[in-house]
């Protein structure tokens, strides 16, 4: 590395504007804004790259300075490294390799040397708050302890989305004027002294304005933004996603991250006047030490080096072992019979599942595609009084589907009941219903069973209930969405996912296509569970939606112009496969004519045992259960785990993701990879250009690579960037969880969700040529990006000779892996009895 | 059927010693020696309830263990069972019992997982103790037990700012409930020559007899009792605490202050209530303290918009109403409504993160865009009002603030001056002389005999302030804490019947723990250079034991109920005079300073974000 890299800057916006020179109020809060936490309320939880506001530099240089500026922990300690390395996870001749490349073969000693054994000191000093430091450290005044209380409670009532009986009384006129309303009319009000009440009063003040009194010199406005809100940037990043996306909160509200400054500005004047009541300086007057500016270049050191170099190694023990696996799994020949097809999402969730099905049925083939199977829309259940987004998050969809003829309803539980809050009711109440609650208590410890808390992925759509799938007269709309499809856009949509997973020729007799979703009780995070493709949603309404477009007679002509000839005795079946409790579910059975019924009902017995040894694989890290039980018994109890009140962990997620393959089938099939690859099916021979590539590459990179390094960062630093553990957890208004009531809200994942995983980052694995992909994520800026500065890495398989080519600084070379042979067991269930930790990547004979 | 209560008292603390030993990877051993006590607690209760009903559910009392005795002094330790106590200990042990099976899996792997049941059982022996007793010391013991598990349960995520600083404050206010504990039990003591068992008070003539003679000192215990319960039950102006509390896992926030420790309060008050039965006027202002608790929580948990927070405001309103029922003599309703609020508490905390599946769902569904309350109603101004002040808690917090710490802490300011090193020069000489002055105390005139305790005790008082308030030095801190209890001891020396062995058994403990907390000061001062008293430093991190061996030491120094100290205090008590209301005053607020002063030493130096960052630290407003 030469020194010109060693140093790094963040430009800093600084524009120019009458009066204050130095400070551009509208570049601050953009700046702000593109740093703080990205994460959309509670119930729209999406996987993305916590980091992202780094993601125009190179990995390494993002992670460094994102620890120097905002003391982020975003590697492992080296003792950390090194604990790794004597546990044999991370291996020395990837360490001599990673050496070689970086440092050059004459230095492979020296800097073995340093990563093994030299002491390193790795605290991290932030230059966030430095500035505002200045008010405890010279004035003696801590503004945080005065204001925070305050600010928290006010954003928590004024954005409650149900959980206070009584509302914020001012609520339809914005943020600063709702409080304005209140300071006017009330008696009392949030704010004290005349001088921050006048303030606020004035609709003319502004953030620069108010940042002349409390600091004073324009050119530090911007840093103490920073510092301010960076004290609280669960807070403020709520409010910044909200106002980017006010629909995010189902009873609107209208909030700016300028007007949270304001307000926190108003009450820090106040703070001060009440307590310096003789009057105080500005915090630039008097300040003894200037703070180095926040985002001046940072400087390496030695053992941020190290750390990187370790980081890497650890990344490509893992990568190296699995692409070895990868070349010498052999290709299988093609199975005798063609039974059944199923298409599932891409989800490392449904690696095992698909792989126990084909090991039952040597018949099935299975394929993977993002969950939402190519069909963008919002969906209505009936009753339901708003849209709801089931496609990824960037999509805005024009379409709408409607559920009609819903035949069940939710239950009741009057625990959640704001009676049981009123002073009258709770009196009847306590009396009464408080012993019921003790046998619930009783029975949900002894015989937990679902309940109207559960979150439960089958209740999304009513199994029996019917779709607007079709849209016959273009001015069939609600609220400016087109209701349903028309028969050209159904045909382009089923066209381009068959196409693009390579099933264009040879369909079975049914063909399967299986959305995911994921239940558990007492979990604010449920909608993480769910599939990312489908913006947190349970996939099965896309899944029903795909299948009555390719099932439509008119589609099907369409498609055979396009060049898929679908047999018209082919069926299209959509299931739902709840990955927490391993059941599935399958729609419109009830159209199969007789003889598909039966090979339906045949195949849905082999649906089952797979899925009974799915769990009884992932019940291997619940230290709870006892695998060695049989594959049903295990079943039972993963299913128990699902409806446990107790459980913080009814299932692991995406814990220990960290490959992504995008080819056929054959690749993989028979290869162990422990539940750790998202798989993506693709067919070079179908796509010589890289058309549909360009589509798979542009979806996976952003919702894998968004999954993989929210996990990575929530498990390098699970206080800073993740949500700490989920035990004391209490729910704020709806939209995100905190530690107890006064604490700030806690984005990210928590404990629970990534202890088990190891911080690694994503390996995209394509089967295609080098050039192909090469000129393929060239063509658009945005994914190339992932792939050029290493946010992922990337290599090609070439789909004859199997030959390996790594992506790194702009090119492919080739790739040899260095791991020895690959173990190699009968069957799958030999691998996995009892461990806890991951697994090697294993080749099974009988697969 | 007396000898079986100690039972009661045993069962949890056998669980609680024998968790001590197990060692912290063995998560199932902790957390089944923790259902099992409870479990053999809740069975065994049952069946002694049965047989105990069958014989006409009599009261029972058994003087269980004498500690000391001296000429019309006697220490015992007294168990009785009542039908407060058997539904008291009823709901209690059902609910840890179902709470620690619970947590068996819902602390799987969390770090502190043998904190967590170590602290379970502790409290749950305290609780015990506290519903059992059969008189105010062993009451005091059990309350003393209750009040530093809820410290450690509070800031059992001792590594983040939030935990500790509020649990901080929960202890702080807890002490002021010990002040008023501690007056009744002065009060009494010489109310009734002896220490009263509450077996006695349901002696009616008896009691009326003595209160008819001395109607004021009865007020007195009463309004103490009063003080206590309010603040052990968040009743006003306490009531702030409570959702405060709630920064532990969520099953101990249920199992705590959702129901058992919360309702606390109201059992002191169903304990001592035929002492109270026939002043007229406490019953009408505990009637008031409810009530107005119960007007103020409700509006105040109508505007909750989190959770825990709602929940605790809506069991805070029901505790006032239980209080009504208390103060109208209604025991059995009250004692029904206890339960059910305890179980629907604890239940609606289990299953609080739930809320936003259920709500989300309800408001997806049903999603009416803007339901009128019927506050809307209220002309503008009232409105608005009153919702502001409910959304700042009535400002209970910050007038707690003003009220408590405030004041303390300017005066500490104040006597940031007052240099230990200095004064020491002042202050041997002056202790010497009071010495000299105790042995020759016929000289001095009675005015100066008067006045001498009170100076000594303001010196004392001076002193634990000063180290309450102490920013830098620890050792600096302990020593004026332990000086304070020399000059309390002196002061109290100069009443008539003085006796040096109180004295020796009462310093005996504070030399002693001294002498340990300053060696683990010692300790710690070996490899940390950065140790001091302005800011939390979180040294438990690197060095759990030296934490654990200064948290015992820091617990005898303030005369908790394992040092010989807790006994001695008893003693001192006993020396003061019922007209020396200024000097009980002032003694007990020495007492509580000092806890105070050493829980803040213990918080500021060992717990808190870790002053080293090379691992994760949370956000301060984590």
């Amino acid at each position: 590395m030469d020194n010109s890299s060693v140093v790094t800057s963040l430009a800093v916006a600084s524009g120019r504007r009458h009066g204050r020179p130095e400070f551009d109020e509208h570049a601050a809060f953009h700046h702000l804004k593109h740093l703080l936490p990205a994460q959309a309320p509670l119930k729209d939880f999406i996987h993305h790259n916590t980091l992202h506001a780094f993601q125009e530099d190179r990995f390494t240089d993002a992670l460094h300075k994102a620890a120097r500026l905002f003391g982020y922990k975003t590697t492992l300690t080296v003792h950390e490294y090194r604990r790794l390395f004597e546990q044999g996870r991370i291996r020395p001749e990837i360490i001599r390799r990673v050496l070689m490349e970086r440092k050059g073969e004459a230095q492979v000693n020296d800097w073995t040397n340093r990563l093994l054994r030299k002491r390193y000191d790795s605290t991290i000093v932030p230059r966030i708050g430095t500035l505002r430091m200045h008010w405890k450290r010279e004035h003696r005044i801590d503004l945080d302890a005065l204001v925070h209380s305050t600010l928290f409670r006010v954003l928590n009532s004024y954005l409650d989305q149900g959980i206070a009986i009584w509302r914020f009384p001012v609520w339809d006129k914005g943020f600063l004027a709702s409080i304005r309303e209140l300071q006017r009319y009330a008696y009392t009000g949030f704010l004290h002294g005349k001088r921050a009440t006048d303030l606020l009063m004035d609709e003319t003040t502004t953030v620069g304005r108010l940042l002349d009194i409390l600091v004073g010199e324009p050119a530090l406005y911007e840093q103490y933004l920073f510092d301010q809100q960076f004290a609280h940037p669960g807070w403020s990043g709520l409010v910044s996603a909200i106002e980017e996306n006010p629909a995010a909160l189902l009873d609107n509200r209208r909030i700016t991250l300028p007007e949270l400054v304001t307000f926190e500005l108003l009450l820090e004047i106040d703070a001060l006047d009440r307590q310096f009541p003789k009057g105080w300086e500005p915090l630039a007057q008097g300040m003894r030490h200037r703070p180095q500016p926040l985002f001046a270049e940072v400087a390496y050191a030695e053992v941020d080096e190290v750390r990187s170099l370790w980081q890497e190694a650890f990344e490509w023990t893992y990568h190296d072992e699995a692409l070895a696996g990868l070349s010498q799994n052999a290709r299988r020949p093609e199975p005798p019979v063609l039974a059944v097809q199923a298409l599932f999402c891409i989800d490392d969730r449904e690696c095992s599942f698909r792989r126990h099905l084909e090991r039952i049925h040597p018949g099935f083939r299975t394929y993977g595609t993002p969950g939402h199977f190519g069909v963008e829309f919002y969906y209505r259940p009936e009753h339901g009084k708003f849209n709801t987004k089931v496609c990824p998050a960037p999509i805005t969809p024009k379409y709408l589907i409607k559920e009609v003829d819903k035949k069940s309803r939710a239950g009741k539980d009057v625990h959640f009941s704001q009676r049981t809050h009123g002073l009258v009711g709770g009196w009847l109440i306590s009396q009464t219903l408080g012993f019921w609650s003790a046998l619930k208590l009783f029975i949900s410890i002894f015989k937990p069973s679902t309940g109207p808390g559960t979150t439960d992925s089958f209740q999304h759509m009513d199994q029996f209930s019917s779709l607007t799938v079709e849209n016959s007269d273009p001015s069939d709309r609600d609220g400016g969405l087109q209701v349903g499809f028309t028969v050209a856009e159904m045909a382009t949509r089923v066209d381009a996912v068959l196409k693009s997973i390579g099933l264009v020729r040879d369909f079975a007799p049914i063909v399967y296509v299986v959305g995911h979703g994921a239940s558990s009780v007492n979990n604010p995070h449920y909608a993480a569970y769910d599939c990312g493709a489908c913006s947190g949603r349970p996939g099965s309404v896309n899944a029903r939606v795909f299948c009555q477009m390719a099932e439509h007679p008119k589609v099907r002509e369409l498609l055979r112009a396009k060049g898929i000839d679908i047999p018209q005795e082919t069926r299209f079946v959509s299931a739902l496969h709840d990955t927490t409790r391993d059941e599935i579910v399958f729609y419109d059975e009830a159209t199969l004519d007789a003889p598909l019924r039966a090979l339906h009902a045949r195949h849905m017995t082999v649906f089952r045992d797979a899925l009974d040894l799915n769990a009884q694989e992932r019940a291997r890290r619940f230290e709870a259960i006892d695998q060695r039980d049989s594959a049903k018994e295990v079943h039972d109890q993963v299913r128990l785990r699902s409806v446990s009140l107790f459980e913080p962990r009814p299932e692991l997620n995406h814990a220990t993701n960290a490959l992504c393959i995008v080819g056929r089938r054959e690749l993989t099939r028979g290869l162990f990879l422990d539940r750790r690859s998202f798989l993506n099916s693709y067919d070079a021979s179908i796509d010589p250009d890289g058309h549909y590539l360009q589509g798979i590459l542009g979806a996976a990179a952003p919702v894998c690579g968004g999954i993989n390094l929210e996990y990575f960062f929530s498990r390098m630093d699970n206080q800073k960037l993740g949500a700490g553990t989920k035990l004391p957890h209490n729910v704020m208004g709806l939209i995100g969880v905190a530690n107890g009531v006064e604490g700030d809200l806690r984005p990210g994942l928590p404990n629970q969700m990534i202890e088990v995983h190891d911080p690694i980052r994503l390996l995209m694995v394509v089967e295609q040529l080098p050039d192909v992909v090469l000129a393929t994520i060239q063509r658009v800026n945005a994914t190339y990006q992932w792939f050029v500065n290493e946010w992922i890495h990337l290599v090609v398989v070439h789909p004859e000779t199997k030959a390996i080519h790594r992506f790194r600084d702009g090119r492919f070379e080739p790739y040899e892996p260095l791991h020895g042979s690959i173990p190699r067991v009968l069957e799958s269930m030999d691998v996995l009895l009892g461990s806890l930790e991951n697994m090697p990547v294993t080749i099974i004979e009988h697969a | 059927m007396e000898r079986l209560l100690p039972l009661f008292v045993l069962i949890p603390f056998l669980g609680f010693l024998i968790s001590l030993l197990v060692p912290g990877r063995h998560e199932s051993a902790l957390s089944r020696i923790a259902y099992y006590s409870a479990g053999a607690q809740f069975f065994t209760l049952l069946a002694f309830g049965v047989l105990w009903l069958l014989q006409g559910a009599p009261l029972l009392n058994v003087k269980e263990i004498v500690i000391y005795r001296s000429d019309g002094y006697e220490f015992f330790i007294d168990l009785f069972f009542d039908r407060v106590t058997a539904v008291y200990l009823l709901v209690g042990s059902m609910l840890t019992f179902m709470i620690t099976i619970y947590s068996r899996y819902y602390l799987h792997r969390e770090d502190g997982y043998k904190r967590f049941f170590n602290t379970i059982l502790f409290f749950f022996t305290g609780y015990s103790i506290t519903v059992l007793s059969g008189n105010f010391e062993t009451l005091f013991v059990g309350w003393e037990v209750l009040g530093i598990s809820s410290f450690l349960l509070i800031a059992f995520y001792r590594d983040r700012y939030l935990p500790v600083k509020n649990a901080v404050k929960v202890f702080s206010i807890y002490r002021v409930g010990d002040v008023g504990l501690i007056l009744a039990m002065w009060a009494s003591h010489h109310l009734w020559h002896e220490n009263i068992t509450f077996m006695k008070l349901h002696n009616y003539e008896l009691v009326h007899h003595q209160l008819a003679s001395h109607s004021a000192i009865g007020i007195f215990i009463s309004l103490a009792i009063l003080v206590s319960a309010a603040a052990k039950s968040a009743q006003l102006p306490f009531s702030s605490w409570l959702p405060r509390a709630m920064e532990g896992p969520t099953p101990s926030s249920a199992i705590f202050y959702g129901s058992l420790s919360v309702h606390i309060g109201v059992f002191l008050l169903l304990r001592t209530f035929p002492f109270w039965e026939h002043q007229f006027v406490v019953r009408v202002l505990i009637a008031v303290v409810g009530l107005l608790t119960s007007l103020m929580a409700s509006v105040t948990a109508r505007v909750q918009s989190s959770v825990k927070a709602q929940i605790a405001y809506s069991s805070i309103a029901q505790i006032g109403l239980i209080f009504i029922e208390v103060a109208a003599g209604l025991e059995l309703l009250a004692l029904v409504h206890f339960a059910g609020n305890a179980f629907l508490r604890t239940y609606q905390l289990l299953v609080s993160p739930s809320v936003v599946t259920y709500l989300i769902r309800e408001q997806f569904y049903h999603f009416k865009p803007r339901e009128h309350s019927f506050e809307d109603t209220l002309p503008k101004r009232l409105e608005y009002t009153l919702y502001v002040l409910s959304l700042k808690e009535w400002n209970l917090d910050t007038f707690m603030y003003r009220l408590l710490w405030n004041p303390l802490k300017h005066l500490g300011r104040r006597l940031d001056v007052f240099n230990i090193n200095r004064s020491l020069a002042v202050l041997v000489p002056l202790y010497l002389l009071g010495i000299v002055l105790l042995f020759y105390a016929q000289w001095s005139t009675p005015q100066v005999a008067h006045a001498i305790p009170i100076i000594a005790v303001f010196i004392a008082l001076v002193l634990v302030l000063r180290a309450f308030t102490e920013r830098k030095h620890v050792r600096r801190a302990l020593a004026m804490v332990i000086m304070g209890h020399f000059w309390v001891v002196l002061a109290i020396s100069f009443n008539e019947d003085f006796d040096l062995g109180h004295s020796l058994i009462y310093l005996s403990g504070v030399v002693g723990a001294g002498f340990f907390a300053v060696y683990a000061i010692n300790a710690l001062r070996r490899t940390e250079r950065n140790v001091d008293l302005g800011r939390f430093h979180g040294h438990v991190y690197e060095h759990p034991r030296i934490a654990l061996l200064f948290l015992l030491s820091a617990l005898g120094l303030a005369g908790f109920p394992i040092s010989p100290t807790f006994l001695g205090e008893d003693l001192i008590f006993s020396h003061i005079h019922p007209d020396q209301l200024v000097l009980a005053s002032l003694v007990a607020l020495s007492f509580v300073l000092n806890g105070l002063a050493l829980v803040r030493i213990y918080a500021r130096v060992f717990l808190g974000p870790h002053v080293k960052t090379y691992h994760e630290v949370a956000y301060r407003s984590a």
